[in-house]
């Protein structure tokens, strides 16, 4: 067959990924997302012009080589495609699922500006998934450097920093407080999102051909501190997160049916709540559910809400209930990713803008009963750039309402500071730390991931888990004596903002 | 796995077991509590440290079954295991030198009262404590408490063992006496044991301490789930207690709280019995048909 020209390719439309029905989805836990079928992938492949300066790349928080493993998709040479992959990204079949690339890589793709961009992650999906299937790529690992080092947090930030200092030759231990590696892709993202089983194989699947120690049930904070790992280690890495939940300060947040997304979705994905009885933890919502927020977030718990609805109705026989999103401002200043917004549509979920709740109502026993609002409308843009959305006098009215999920984003959980007063924090208690390699201010120690930039990415974390190996490795591997590494660690850091 | 290394059954409901868990054992405190989970299906659940033994790397819970977890637990013997056992979470009680304390134990509360009440006589302090249960077989380490107590009040609901009397009754006693006397006052047990010995204090203005065990997923402030309201504002039991205040407590609210999955906890026990009976149905070969 004749090489096709850029003409030609850029005549090829964006090929869709195959999805569940919205209502059949509706009312199970199972993947959305179906991912690509060899023919699917080859012809979105030969959409990519290759263009000699890829700015894609630039866009991709871990720099994979984008062109280079389209290219050798198009070939048919699949195993060529995931060595490409992981020479930047060990975590190939998570981050097809879960990047926002419609901001970064995509954003940037040059057939974006006439028509549409080449679907970057869709194959990065479908290359991910061969790989993990077939695990094809041979593990290349340097010699043992003798060196250790502390990773706190097996979160995308903390494992990709292991995966990388392990391959660089360090001998690595994992520090995690859950159950289970993943941190947010295991207690946040769901499973209809986010297969659990994928990212368990994927996690421990590079932790064990890298002879990469995990810890469990290791409480930062609690069961051992920093200053305890740096006696250890050579070196600490912190990709704690951003776990704290936060309510609004409004009355009635205690009553029963009020719930942080954290509480909600960590019964639902980590404990596999909705699969209670058969596993002991309850999770549930009422017959009408409030989401405060529009970030994924929000939009994982309205559509787990959802699908806890449908799983009841089917129990009981009765109309499944509604699902809102109650958000204070407009849909053009939804902070969650296109896709998401456009599956929770589909799936009958109820937007709500202009929309902020100011009390909330309880029952004589204590359960929640509605949800007092204020409409809102659109001001002068605030900080952030965004219009403020400002009060309407005399706008009150009550939403009935049995649950009320607040997903309004998090902050650092303060229990990873305790006895690490050195470690100079934001007033947002945010780690403070270089933003291109991660160094904080106390010696030895890295940061990334949503502990430094507050609630964020996955492949952002990933990015700073990268930055900050490459640096720890620099460090370690210098040779130079730990008195003048200590004196000029400071100027290492930067100021805070 | 967390080996379960020593079970002692100290009441038809209530069991003992002493679990290895080295990294927790290193670091308990008196007041502090882990957070433990059986098998791969289980629920994170929340129990208070009785004793700990940093040579031994070993933990002592006691825990009574209510629910399904814990009836469960209790069928665990030695040799087997928890898939979770993290800690140790929450603050330490606060050990001070305050002169004469009292410590009020109540049902399985006695447990974590034991370690505060050791700690508190090992820093100088008269102790007096109070323990009550419904019933003399829910009564238990009366003896271990008597041996970190100056003087030590037993009390049952029906009087089958020491006073028939609430715990707040010698307690009242103990404060119309003396009541200047006292510096602090903890208390541990059901959560309507201790609303109202903060009721029964309340007029005396003791510092009173109580250790609150709401429901909780992960244990280290990620869920919020664990909420109580005090005069000031929400706080997070598993940060920023266990203890606290008693009197600024909202106890309304908590016991509500308490109960949001009462109907679910009932199901799961159903399903516990079931199974539990079906199995036992099964092992004398006696299966029926339906």
């Amino acid at each position: 067959m004749a090489e096709l020209t850029p003409k030609e390719r850029m005549q090829i439309p964006r090929q869709k990924m195959p999805e569940q029905d919205p209502l059949q989805r509706r009312c199970n836990f199972s993947e959305v997302a179906l991912g690509f079928t060899e023919e699917l992938a080859q012809k979105e492949a030969d959409r990519c012009i290759q263009c000699k300066k890829p700015v894609c790349i630039e866009g991709c928080p871990v720099e994979v080589p984008i062109p280079e493993f389209i290219k050798a998709v198009r070939e048919g040479n699949l195993k060529e495609a995931a060595r490409i992959m992981k020479t930047k990204n060990n975590l190939p079949a998570i981050c097809g699922r879960v990047c926002p690339q419609e901001t970064q890589c995509e954003i940037r793709c040059v057939l974006g500006k006439k028509g549409e961009p080449v679907a970057i992650g869709r194959l990065e999906r479908y290359v991910g998934d061969f790989e993990l299937a077939k695990k094809t790529v041979p593990v290349v690992q340097a010699p043992d450097t003798g060196k250790k080092a502390a990773i706190v947090g097996a979160g995308p930030a903390g494992l990709t920093c292991a995966v990388d200092m392990a391959l660089l030759g360090h001998k690595v231990t994992v520090f995690e407080s859950l159950q289970s590696p993943g941190g947010v892709l295991v207690y946040g993202i769901p499973e209809f999102r986010l297969p659990k089983k994928m990212v368990n194989d994927e996690i421990l699947y590079a932790a064990q051909c890298l002879g990469i120690r995990i810890c469990v049930d290791h409480v930062i904070g609690r069961a051992f501190t920093i200053d305890e790992l740096l006696t250890e280690h050579d070196a600490v890495f912190m990709g704690t997160g951003a776990g704290l939940p936060s309510f609004m300060r409004i009355p009635g947040i205690n009553y029963n049916g009020v719930m942080s997304a954290n509480e909600f979705l960590t019964r639902v994905n980590l404990m596999k709540g909705y699969l209670f009885p058969e596993f002991d933890t309850p999770a549930k919502v009422g017959r009408r559910v409030a989401v405060i927020g529009a970030g994924n977030v929000a939009m994982d718990s309205a559509r787990c809400s959802q699908r806890l609805q449908a799983l009841e109705a089917k129990r009981t026989g009765e109309k499944p209930g509604e699902v809102h999103i109650v958000y204070r401002r407009s849909p053009a200043e939804v902070p969650a990713r296109a896709e998401e917004v456009h599956h929770a549509e589909e799936e009958g979920i109820i937007f709500d803008f202009l929309t902020n709740p100011t009390e909330i109502l309880g029952d004589e026993n204590g359960g929640v009963k509605g949800m007092r609002c204020i409409r809102m409308e659109l001001g002068e843009p605030d900080e952030s750039g965004r219009r403020r959305p400002v009060p309407i006098k005399g706008s009150e009215f009550v939403m009935d309402m049995e649950t009320v999920i607040f997903a309004l984003g998090t902050s650092p959980n303060p229990l990873v500071f305790v006895d690490a007063l050195d470690l100079q924090r934001t007033k947002h208690g945010t780690v403070v730390a270089d933003p291109k390699v991660g160094r904080t201010t106390k010696f030895r120690v890295w940061a990334g991931g949503d502990v430094v930039t507050g609630a964020a990415t996955v492949i952002e974390a990933m990015g700073a888990g990268k930055a900050a190996a490459a640096d720890m490795h620099k460090f370690l591997a210098g040779g130079a004596p730990l008195k003048e590494l200590e004196a000029s660690w400071a100027g290492a850091v930067a100021q805070p903002t | 796995m967390y080996k379960i290394l020593r079970k002692e059954v100290l009441s038809d409901i209530i069991k003992l077991m002493v679990v290895e868990a080295p990294q927790v054992a290193r670091k308990a405190r008196a007041g502090q509590f882990v957070i433990v989970r059986i098998g791969e299906n289980g629920e994170r659940i929340p129990l208070t440290v009785a004793d700990f033994d940093r040579r031994a790397g070993a933990v002592t819970i006691i825990f009574q079954e209510v629910g399904k977890s814990t009836m469960h637990m209790g069928s665990l013997k030695e040799g087997d295991g928890f898939s979770t056992f993290a800690g140790p979470l929450g603050h330490p009680t606060e050990i001070g030198k305050y002169g004469a304390v009292i410590c009020v134990g109540g049902g399985v509360g006695i447990a974590p009262v034991y370690p505060i009440a050791r700690a508190l006589r090992e820093a100088g302090n008269e102790v007096i404590s109070i323990i009550g249960a419904r019933s003399k077989n829910l009564l238990f380490w009366e003896e271990k408490m008597r041996s970190v107590s100056s003087e030590l009040i037993v009390c049952t609901d029906d009087g089958t063992c020491g006073r028939k009397a609430l715990v707040t009754e010698p307690l009242k006693e103990l404060l119309e006496m003396r009541g200047k006397d006292f510096s602090r006052i903890w208390a541990i047990g059901p959560a309507v044991m201790m609303k109202f010995t903060a009721q029964t204090t309340q007029p005396y203005k003791i510092p009173t301490i109580v250790s609150l065990n709401t429901i909780m997923v992960d244990g280290t402030g990620m869920c919020g789930g664990c909420r109580v309201l005090l005069d000031d504002g929400a706080k997070f039991v598993c940060v920023d207690g266990p203890e606290f205040d008693a009197h600024k407590v909202d106890w309304k609210s908590l016991l509500s709280r308490l109960g949001f999955y009462r109907a679910e906890e009932r199901q799961a026990v159903e399903r516990w019995k079931h199974k539990c009976a079906l199995d036992s149905a099964a092992a004398s070969g006696s299966v029926r048909n339906g």
